[in-house]
């Protein structure tokens, strides 16, 4: 599977994450919100970029409780609950979110 | 010739039968695991550097760098890219592997 | 995951980082199991202790490195790493060089330990 977008393709597996995180943008980031019917907003863009932050530091997309955790830390305990979370990203944060970040699927996420 | 040892010392006897095998004036290349025999304070430390009396020894710089270990490299222990690795084999006309 | 007793594991490393897959492999299964919510600890012997040495960078050998990893384990509740004091010895390393807070033990007492648990995993 790929993603045309201004003349660039973007390979993704079949699962539709993005084969290499490092061509991710916030336009095809974007596109894959569209395919998973999100509508982007301040909120998505905030825990879109605390995963590609904690990626960059750890080199792994954490699984949903540890995600859930970190933000709390991070964003305060209204953000850090997995309520918020699942309302921002219905399919699963650690899924949806992970994919709209160009991140790979999280390890722990079965 | 040129042997080559991809064996942690630590881990395996390769080094140890290289180092028994190669005869004076042979070169030795140590590449992925085999680079922590060239460091300081690993226990095969001292076996390496007597053998540099008789034979050149080489060490795969981005095998150091990987594991976190190129700032405690033995002295006398010669780093080499993998152009230099390349090199090394064309040099020798014959080359051991102790996979 | 139904209701169960919390089980004591051990993860058992000896293997160097890079030169083949276990350390990696391993990693990956600790992450894995760490949804389970059991009682995890890690053991780092021989080689393995290189797994944790500071300072990696795997740009010229192209894979990826997954040293930054290992100091993500406490968000996932494993805090519990002991180290071979013999094989860092052996190898001239130190408690300092290890690039997350660890224990030293020796191999007697980290035997001790792999006595008390329910589930060893080697790698």
């Amino acid at each position: 599977m790929a993603i045309e977008l201004n003349g660039k393709t973007y390979e993704t597996d079949e699962e539709g994450y993005l084969s290499d995180i490092s061509e991710w943008n916030e336009d095809v980031a974007k596109v894959l919100a569209e395919q998973e019917n999100v509508n982007m907003t301040e909120q998505h863009w905030e825990v879109i970029n605390f995963l590609r932050e904690y990626y960059n530091e750890f080199q792994i997309a954490p699984a949903v409780r540890v995600l859930t955790k970190a933000i709390g830390k991070k964003l305060g305990p209204e953000k850090g609950n997995s309520q918020y979370l699942y309302e921002l990203f219905p399919y699963g944060p650690g899924k949806q979110a992970c994919k709209i970040a160009g991140l790979p699927k999280p390890t722990g996420c079965i | 010739m040129l042997h080559i040892v991809n064996k942690s010392p630590l881990d395996r006897p390769a080094l140890d039968t290289c180092l028994a095998t190669a005869q004076p004036g042979g070169a030795i290349l140590l590449i992925e695991d085999g680079v922590y025999a060239a460091t300081t304070g690993n226990s095969a430390a001292g076996k390496l550097t007597q053998a540099m009396g008789q034979m050149k020894v080489y060490a795969l710089k981005p095998d150091l760098e990987a594991r976190g270990i190129a700032d405690r490299v033995l002295e006398g222990v010669n780093l080499v890219d993998y152009g230099g690795f390349v090199d090394l084999v064309t040099e020798h006309a014959t080359c051991q592997s102790w996979l | 995951m139904s209701e169960g007793q919390i089980k004591k594991f051990m993860y058992v490393n000896r293997k160097a980082p890079h030169g083949t897959i276990y350390a990696l492999e391993s990693l990956e299964v600790v992450l894995i199991a760490a949804a389970f919510d059991q009682d995890v600890s890690l053991a780092f012997m021989d080689d393995g202790v290189y797994q944790l040495k500071k300072g990696c960078n795997t740009k010229g050998i192209e894979v990826k490195n997954f040293q930054p990893t290992y100091r993500a384990l406490d968000d996932y509740d494993i805090n519990k790493l002991y180290v071979e004091k013999e094989a860092l010895e052996a190898r001239g390393l130190t408690e300092e060089d290890m690039c997350v807070p660890v224990e030293v033990l020796t191999r007697a007492e980290i035997g001790k330990l792999m006595e008390t648990q329910d589930i060893v995993l080697s790698f």
